[in-house]
């Protein structure tokens, strides 16, 4: 569990908050939230639970309402309707310096006037905190987020990094019971943001926080979130931990959007067993795994992975009355993509359709590797295939 | 390397073409001015002397610049009346820069705010003034102002006074007068500043506990201080050197330095003293713009 440090719990009071919420109920909930401008609805009727010590991320395609959410959250925006409770108080409409809530901006938004150190020290004098426990707090942030000998400087004296760095410690200093972050390595390059994703992570652990953090990077949402919501449209369309969002998604547009996968419209032939035959347009009969929740006849997609598909010269033998055990597609190599750990090859079906086979390249030498309209076999079992409602 | 030459020619001039100026319209009438500040009165065409000709030969130049001296400066810091303008004028100034910084901080503050359409719909209605000539402005405000003018029925319409005040020529009138001519100088580039300001800062003040009246000042203020430099330089500088205002809508018992020169110059056709009466204004007006200049340098080194 979170190993907390020494003074979180005294700065959390500090706050005028009650640090430790009675057991059960969430630190923050959000209650059918709505949000209109002019007569776009940005959020549409949004409840979430978020608990202590989550890494909560919220997900979506730009316009999707995420960051209007973010921001009634943060008090920036006031809900049109519904309740925000954090800590089981209604703070929908708090003004943001009312908050225990702090906010790491896209961009960062420091202020270019103060220097790191006034930068940090901020929220700490608004708070009204002592001379001597200010300076003591913006040392220990400086330290937190490696920034030592920096604190004179001015923000546009500094890489886009460090910035990077002084913005999470000013939202940090104050010890929040929330922290808000909106794209925060949106700027950043991709090594750099890479290892800040580490390091956030390592923070949040350690500190104990609460992160909810905003961005359109599904790679980002999965790698640091311990669970995400996918926004579209002002609703939450689902909320899942990252392996659940990727092995079962709820819906077809959800799928797509997370990762990369094959879909294949069809519709339920025969049941046999826990296996469901869905006979499809692009890939003929396909045996799939019957879901969770069982579904009647009607149209279907179903949705493979691309690394769960494997590829052979040959097909992979089956025992005699197991012949419902795999699927096998045959077809040829119609496009090669090299990727390093992996590649992607896509395979024209006989059958008419495309199908994405990723596969991982374990061994240096090319021995297994694909060519060019090489004629292969690409299966899968039925518990790899999703079923979802067209 | 030829084609750079072409470009060179016009990059060229286009670098010397303000210095050209500056010495064709600034420098060389600036040192006309400078000379006769160092003159006598006379009675003749010019009206002072000595009077440089070139055709006179090397002893008589030699000779007319020893006929040069400091008298006229020594006249202005003797005689009370040229120390009360330079006073007044000053006061005048730096009241009306307050006036201006305290009515044009809002507006534009406000301006900033509106939403991009609206923002250019304002920008027009602060220009819009200058459609019409400034002197016809100032005897609007006369008509305004005048005993039976419009300010005084509304006045007295709306029972807030009992009979008509007196407006023109008092200070009020003058201070009416320079705050609406030079509005629209103070609003405009402090609106350039604040509309630039990422709203986000705003946001993120609020969001580490400050409340607005703090957010405003600890702030959107600091930011905007190179907008207020700006503003305040181009109402201080010209309204220190004003004549038409106060001249207009001002009483007569106390001058400012521009109607002092003028009275010296067109009424008392004392050249000299004019001259050197603007020579000192200019220096008081330089102090102020090498203040600023330096504060920006500053602040830029320290940027770096």
């Amino acid at each position: 569990m979170a190993e907390e440090l020494p003074g979180t719990d005294v700065a959390a009071d500090a706050a005028g908050a009650d640090p430790h919420p009675a057991a059960g109920q969430p630190l923050l909930r959000i209650e059918g939230v709505a949000k209109t401008f002019g007569t776009f609805r940005a959020v549409d009727g949004v409840s979430l639970d978020i608990k202590a010590g989550e890494f909560f991320a919220l997900l979506g395609p730009s316009g999707c309402g995420k960051t209007t959410l973010l921001r009634m959250l943060a008090g920036f925006e006031a809900p049109d309707e519904g309740r925000i409770l954090l800590g089981g108080k209604d703070i929908a409409q708090a003004l943001p310096h009312e908050r225990p809530i702090n906010m790491m901006f896209q961009n960062y938004a420091l202020f270019p006037h103060l220097s790191v150190r006034d930068n940090i020290a901020f929220g700490l004098k608004r708070a009204g905190m002592a001379r001597a426990e200010i300076a003591s707090r913006v040392a220990e942030m400086v330290a937190l987020v490696k920034l030592e000998g920096l604190e004179k400087r001015k923000p546009d004296q500094l890489s886009g990094g460090q910035r990077q760095r002084v913005a999470l410690a000013r939202a940090l200093a104050r010890r929040p019971r929330l922290l808000l972050l909106d794209e925060p390595l949106a700027a950043l390059d991709k090594k750099l943001r890479e290892s800040t994703q580490d390091e956030l992570m390592e923070l949040q652990r350690r500190l104990g926080m609460t992160f909810i953090i905003v961005t359109h990077d599904q790679e980002e949402a999965m790698t640091m979130a311990s669970r995400i919501g996918v926004m579209k449209a002002g609703k939450l369309a689902q909320v899942a931990s990252p392996r659940e969002l990727y092995e079962a998604p709820r819906s077809r547009w959800i799928a797509e959007f997370v990762g990369d996968i094959n879909l294949f419209d069809g519709e339920s032939k025969l049941r046999d067993g826990h296996r469901l035959i869905i006979g499809t347009r692009d890939a003929g009969a396909l045996v799939v795994a019957e879901p969770r929740e069982p579904v009647g006849a009607g149209k279907f997609s179903v949705a493979i992975r691309p690394e769960k598909v494997k590829l052979s010269r040959r097909g992979p033998v089956s025992e005699a009355g197991h012949e419902m055990a795999i699927n096998r597609l045959d077809g040829v190599i119609a496009d090669i993509c090299y990727l390093g750990g992996t590649t992607t090859y896509k395979v024209k079906l006989d059958t008419g359709g495309m199908m994405q086979a990723s596969v991982a390249n374990s061994a240096r030498l090319d021995v297994d590797a694909y060519s060019l309209n090489q004629h292969v076999v690409a299966w899968f079992t039925p518990d790899d295939c999703v079923v979802l409602p067209s | 390397m030829s084609s750079r030459r072409i470009f060179a020619r016009p990059a060229r001039f286009a670098a010397i073409a303000p210095y050209v100026w500056m010495v064709l319209f600034f420098l060389v009438p600036f040192g006309f001015v400078l000379k006769i500040s160092l003159s006598q009165t006379a009675i003749a065409q010019p009206p002072y002397e000595p009077v440089f000709d070139l055709a006179a030969g090397w002893g008589a130049i030699k000779a007319a610049f020893a006929a040069l001296s400091l008298d006229n400066f020594r006249l202005l810091a003797s005689d009370d009346i040229y120390l009360f303008a330079y006073e007044r004028s000053l006061a005048v100034a730096v009241t009306a820069t307050v006036l201006l910084l305290l009515i044009g901080y809002p507006i534009a503050y406000g301006m900033a705010r509106l939403p991009k359409r609206w923002q250019a719909v304002a920008m027009v209605l602060v220009i819009v003034p200058f459609w019409t000539s400034f002197l016809i402005r100032i005897y609007a405000w006369i008509n305004i102002l005048q005993h039976d003018g419009l300010l005084n029925r509304i006045l007295l319409a709306l029972h807030l006074v009992s009979q008509p005040v007196v407006w023109l020529s008092t200070d009020s009138a003058m201070y009416i007068g320079i705050v609406y001519s030079y509005l629209p100088f103070m609003i405009l580039p402090l609106y350039a500043t604040l509309a630039k300001m990422e709203p986000m800062l705003e946001e993120a003040a609020s969001d580490l506990g400050a409340p607005r009246w703090q957010v405003f000042w600890l702030v959107t203020f600091p930011l905007s201080l190179p907008g207020v430099g700006a503003g305040v330089l181009l109402c201080f500088i010209p309204i220190v050197g004003e004549f038409v205002i106060p001249d207009l809508l001002a009483g007569s018992n106390s001058l400012m330095i521009g109607q002092t020169l003028w009275l010296e110059f067109f009424t008392n056709k004392d050249w000299p003293v004019a001259s050197a009466a603007a020579i000192v204004l200019l220096v008081v007006l330089l102090l102020p713009l090498l203040l600023y200049e330096r504060l920006q340098k500053r602040q830029l080194e320290q940027g770096r």
